[in-house]
């Protein structure tokens, strides 16, 4: 990927943290418009990490992040969906808006919008304990879309549900990035998840983090794809860049 | 409505067999008067003494509203002021216990001194034992947030305003009627405590001034009939605040909702 298209890019990138752990070292990565990338490597390899500097949720210890805009609405998922308990579905959605100061009545017709999308219609009156987890973290991401995000940060989102739940949700995660096409930074540590849903993956080793490899992926997506040999040979090819990772 | 019944009969009928074994034992054992009353005699007391102990209750009552009410808006005040930063709370907590460890009864009678309306006083006395549990809940609540969604508002650029009010006053709400139903008996406690060591105090006299008095006398059914009464408001103080802390959380927190079996 050329720099020039960059959205945001990483430079030399040090973490260190108050407990004097070093979370990342010289890491350079840079995420292009529209891309889906995907930071797959063991725990403990600072792929969180990552993704909190880039939405500005802590200070970088060395090196440069640089947006290609001013303007850069944000979208983050975490692993846990986060809600409130005490408010609404459409309450816990609504929070951004309402942050930014968007009347309810004018922000209505966005946040049904963003239910819409990830098939949460009619459950706007719902508290976040009546649904289950899947449900929860649809929740979760219509909250991070409703800002109309140029970019939705995705930390392991759906790593504690089911594989069923699971399946639906990257379907679903895929159907919305074709649609809408935003630039998605997804952290898993899954190797068939990444492969996936990524159009390229940036492999991670451990102590200290940075990027070990690159795996660039042209794959047409579909329900077929899960069990095609091209996506079984690039499981394994991305399997492979993990194990080296994890030795090196 | 089935449901209610369940909970409400078994403690009713306890209490119904309680009374009786009670009478049955005083009149077998012919247990005097004066020493100990069966429920049927301290029942005729209250009725009897009614015209001197309602205006009593009144009192009390009043006092332990008003302390509680004191207890919780300073209370929550005083906690919104801990959350604020970590070196306020470290200055103060320690005053805050000291005021909780003293106990009431210990420094009632230089309050009483000090401070020349009785009424006033009292509030004070109710006010200091009952206040505790409202900033120590009240501030650990507020400091309870969820640390992803405090993550989340920042990510979004949102104020400290807006991080107290949409974040950490919700999530201390369960904390905080906590601490009140713990509150709401601590008042009436310490309401009474106060009328113990205060004494007489002229026609605005609590249920605890009648029960010292009736002991004069030695009238025992009608001390126990002020007694009775005391735990009587106690026990609506408990279950009304219980209705509130249900009514408010039912929808989302844990402790309210019904676990389906």
């Amino acid at each position: 990927m050329r720099e020039a298209q960059a959205l945001v890019a990483l430079r030399g990138v040090d973490k260190v943290y108050s407990n004097g752990v070093v979370a990342l070292q010289g890491l350079d990565l840079a995420i292009g418009e529209g891309e889906f990338v995907s930071l797959l490597g063991p725990s403990g390899c600072g792929k969180s990490t990552v993704l909190r500097l880039i939405a500005g949720l802590g200070e970088l210890s060395r090196g440069t992040l640089d947006w290609s805009s001013v303007q850069h609405e944000i979208g983050f998922v975490f692993q846990d969906p986060t809600l409130m308990p005490w408010a609404t579905v459409f309450n816990n959605i609504y929070l951004p808006l309402r942050v930014k100061g968007i009347a309810r009545a004018e922000a209505a017709p966005r946040v049904e919008r963003a239910m819409e999308q990830v098939g949460l219609a009619g459950f706007g009156k719902a508290y976040p304990r009546e649904l289950s987890g899947g449900m929860r973290m649809r929740v979760s991401i219509a909250r991070a879309l409703v800002a109309e995000p140029k970019i939705l940060l995705m930390d392991e989102p759906f790593a504690a549900l089911d594989e069923i739940t699971r399946f639906r949700l990257n379907d679903d995660l895929l159907a919305l990035w074709a649609s809408q096409r935003w630039t998605v930074v997804f952290v898993t540590h899954s190797v068939f998840e990444s492969v996936y849903l990524s159009t390229r993956i940036l492999v991670m080793s451990t102590r200290p983090g940075r990027v070990s490899s690159e795996v660039v992926l042209q794959a047409k997506r579909d329900a077929s794809f899960r069990t095609s040999v091209a996506y079984a040979e690039q499981c394994r090819t991305v399997s492979a860049r993990l194990a080296e990772a994890m030795q090196a | 409505m089935r449901g209610i019944l369940v909970r409400v009969l078994p403690p009713v009928v306890i209490l119904i067999v309680a009374l009786a074994a009670w009478e049955i034992a005083v009149r077998a054992y012919k247990v005097p008067v004066y020493i100990v009353p069966g429920p049927l005699v301290i029942v005729q007391a209250l009725v009897r003494d009614w015209t001197t102990l309602y205006p009593s209750l009144i009192v009390t009552v009043l006092i332990t509203l008003s302390a509680l009410t004191a207890a919780t808006i300073l209370g929550v005040l005083i906690a919104v002021l801990f959350a604020q930063s970590k070196w306020i709370e470290m200055s103060f907590f320690p005053y805050a216990v000291i005021l909780q460890v003293t106990p009431v009864v210990a420094i009632a009678p230089l309050i009483i001194i000090w401070v020349k309306d009785t009424a006033t006083a009292l509030l004070i006395c109710a006010w200091i034992v009952a206040f505790f549990p409202i900033v120590s809940n009240t501030t650990l609540g507020l400091n309870s947030t969820d640390h992803n969604l405090l993550n989340l508002l920042q990510l979004y650029g949102a104020s400290r305003r807006q991080v107290f009010w949409y974040l950490r006053l919700p999530s201390a709400l369960p904390y905080f009627l906590g601490g009140l139903r713990i509150s709401g008996g601590l008042a009436l406690i310490g309401a009474v405590v106060a009328e113990f060591v205060a004494g007489s105090g002229g026609i605005q006299s609590g249920l605890a001034y009648r029960i010292l008095e009736a002991g004069y006398q030695l009238q025992i059914p009608r001390m126990f009939a002020a007694l009775f009464m005391i735990t009587g408001t106690g026990i609506l103080i408990f279950v009304i605040l219980t209705a509130v802390n249900h009514f408010a959380l039912r929808r989302w927190h844990e402790s309210a909702v019904r676990r389906e079996g």
